[in-house]
């Protein structure tokens, strides 16, 4: 589930006994089910499914000619290939950087380890307009740390790079939260066994302690990555907007909706749909598997 | 817990050498003082870089109150609806077993997979003046695109899980015996529901307020399709500050900038401390 990390409670210990209080009774004596349940229904009909169905059905209006020939213009491949491979290279960057900071707040004492811990969070928090203008000028040419990079011959804003720096940070919190409770139930006896049995540290890690994360390094990887792809706010300002070049989906959904092309728009966001049910389904099973360790 | 934890590790024989510990720390620092601390300083710096006059001046121009006034407005109506719609959803999925719970759930989480811009663009087929309600509208000169119902509508999109959320694991793990208990002695279910349910699930309920609002007064991409960009009308705080950047007037977009990252310190603070409150009230069961 895509939001396991907005749970503050996720930590609490006593996993088995929440799973054993969720077995309740079929027929309650609480009142109030049918109010409570035909307002959540209406409510998410008239906010959320209505609306959504209407671009399905707006792109089902169009005959198969014209949806492939928007879907497989040279422009609209060119931005699903941008797309997918600036936010898979951000799901990677945020997989290895992600698992280091869960290991390193879970496992280390340091100075500023409260502080460092809390912004681990900003993103979620930040508005994507102001982390979108806060990166750029970061990486800008004349930037702090665009000169720098600019100095390594790497163009950072106006980019494909820039892209992935800006999703890096917004993807950022999923695999370090989705990783923290997993890190924290390891039993650290597992450890102490394969350490008397003669592996060394990094044995241990690589074959005992990584075979574990995996499933959860996974799933906030995958997370990371749907994110990713329907990101706007931070991208449009560090991207520079090339067709071809630097215009990602939610920004070409953009160019054809303010050239009042309605048809074109609702293709190009099915299809977008489409993949990112695909990848909620993959997180949901991910997430199934991360738990197997944790409920025993 | 977590810090016991800690020191039962680092006690262990077999922790890493010490300057292996140290590298894996630096890094982490470095990285997050790159992606996490870098952003801050920047808005902070660039705000504050020519003085408070400016900044003062920036955030006291009509353009920016008129934006900020849209903005509290936007937010006063959509949170208390996704405050109704959370606690709603989560007494039916929690106090109840019914057919088809385990596709509500998903479908409460649906707003999580949709781009912003695909939020904003199926309103505008809705509602757009190609969409299928818009003849209907302007015939009957009813605004809805490119004005503050459309903006609401949109955030209402992108926020409505929040407070659901939030307080849907929670409940579950409470459990329905107190309820019960309450309904059994005579309780009605307005009583149940503010005297039992209410205390139990506070701080909860408040952190998924608090993240609905941070969400619903930050919100970028759904309505800056639905916006239209009208300058003193239809402008909110995150899309004043988009115009003020591409009109270069850096200080300014920095200085309204300033304002959402107050925003996002005050919750982040309030999720540090609501996630100790909570972990002391279990520990003291």
């Amino acid at each position: 589930m895509p939001c396991i990390l907005f749970e503050p409670f996720s930590r609490t210990p006593d996993f088995l006994e929440i799973m054993i209080t969720k077995q309740f009774k079929r027929h309650s004596v609480l009142p109030g089910f049918g109010l409570t349940l035909s307002f959540t229904l209406f409510y998410l009909s008239a906010a959320a499914l209505i609306p959504l169905l209407t671009l399905f059905w707006r792109t089902s209006a169009m005959d198969w000619a014209s949806f492939l020939r928007v879907l497989g213009s040279p422009r609209t491949l060119a931005a699903f290939k941008l797309t997918l491979m600036t936010s898979f290279l951000s799901a990677l960057i945020n997989g290895a950087f992600g698992l280091l900071v869960a290991w390193v707040l879970v496992r280390y004492d340091f100075p500023g380890k409260k502080l460092a811990d809390a912004v681990v969070d900003l993103p979620f928090a930040l508005p994507t307009a102001v982390a979108g203008i806060a990166l750029t000028t970061l990486y800008a040419p004349n930037g702090w740390f665009g000169k720098c990079l600019y100095k390594l011959g790497i163009q950072s804003a106006f980019s494909p790079v820039g892209i992935v720096i800006a999703l890096t940070f917004i993807g950022f919190p999923f695999v370090v939260r989705t990783l923290e409770p997993i890190l924290q139930d390891l039993d650290v006896e597992i450890e102490e066994a394969a350490f008397s049995l003669g592996a060394g540290r990094w044995q241990t890690f690589s074959r005992i302690v990584f075979p574990m994360l995996l499933p959860g390094l996974l799933t906030g990887s995958a997370m990371a990555f749907a994110r990713a792809l329907g990101e706007y706010g931070s991208v449009v300002f560090i991207a520079g907007n090339m067709p071809f070049k630097t215009e990602i989906l939610p920004l070409l959904i953009m160019t054809k909706l303010e050239q009042y092309d309605y048809s074109g728009a609702a293709a190009v966001a099915s299809a977008a749909l489409l993949i990112s049910f695909i990848l909620l389904l993959a997180i949901n099973f991910l997430h199934a598997w991360s738990q197997r360790y944790q409920e025993v | 817990m977590n810090k016991s934890k800690t020191i039962e590790i680092q006690k262990a024989r077999f922790s890493e050498s010490p300057w292996i510990k140290r590298g894996l720390i630096g890094t982490a620092l470095f990285f997050l003082g790159i992606f996490l601390f870098g952003p801050i300083l920047v808005v902070f710096l660039n705000a504050f870089g020519k003085g408070i006059g400016p900044y003062w001046r920036a955030l006291t121009e009509p353009a920016a109150i008129s934006a900020i006034r849209l903005t509290l407005w936007v937010a006063a109506i959509v949170v208390p609806c996704n405050l109704i719609f959370g606690l709603a959803a989560a007494w039916a999925v929690t106090k109840f077993n019914f057919f088809g719970k385990k596709i509500l759930l998903a479908l409460i989480d649906l707003p999580f997979t949709v781009s912003p811009v695909i939020a904003g663009l199926i309103f505008v087929l809705l509602f757009g003046a190609r969409g299928i309600f818009g003849p209907w509208l302007q015939a009957h000169n009813i605004r809805i695109l490119f004005s503050v119902p459309g903006i609401v509508l949109a955030t209402i999109f992108v926020t409505f899980p929040f407070v659901a959320r939030e307080i849907i694991p929670l409940m579950q793990s409470q459990g329905n015996e107190e309820e019960t208990a309450a309904v059994i002695l005579g309780a009605n279910g307005w009583q149940t529901f503010f005297r039992v349910t209410l205390p139990n699930i506070k701080w909860g309920l408040l952190y998924g307020v608090i993240l609905c609002n941070a969400r619903a007064m930050g919100e970028f991409g759904a309505v800056s399709v639905v916006s239209g960009h009208i300058r003193g009308l239809t402008n909110t705080i995150p899309l004043h500050v988009e115009i003020l950047y591409n009109e270069y007037n850096f200080t300014a977009a920095f200085a309204v900038s300033s304002l959402l990252m107050f925003l996002a310190f005050v919750t982040l603070v309030v999720k540090h401390w609501i996630e100790r409150r909570s972990r002391k009230e279990y520990c003291g069961l």
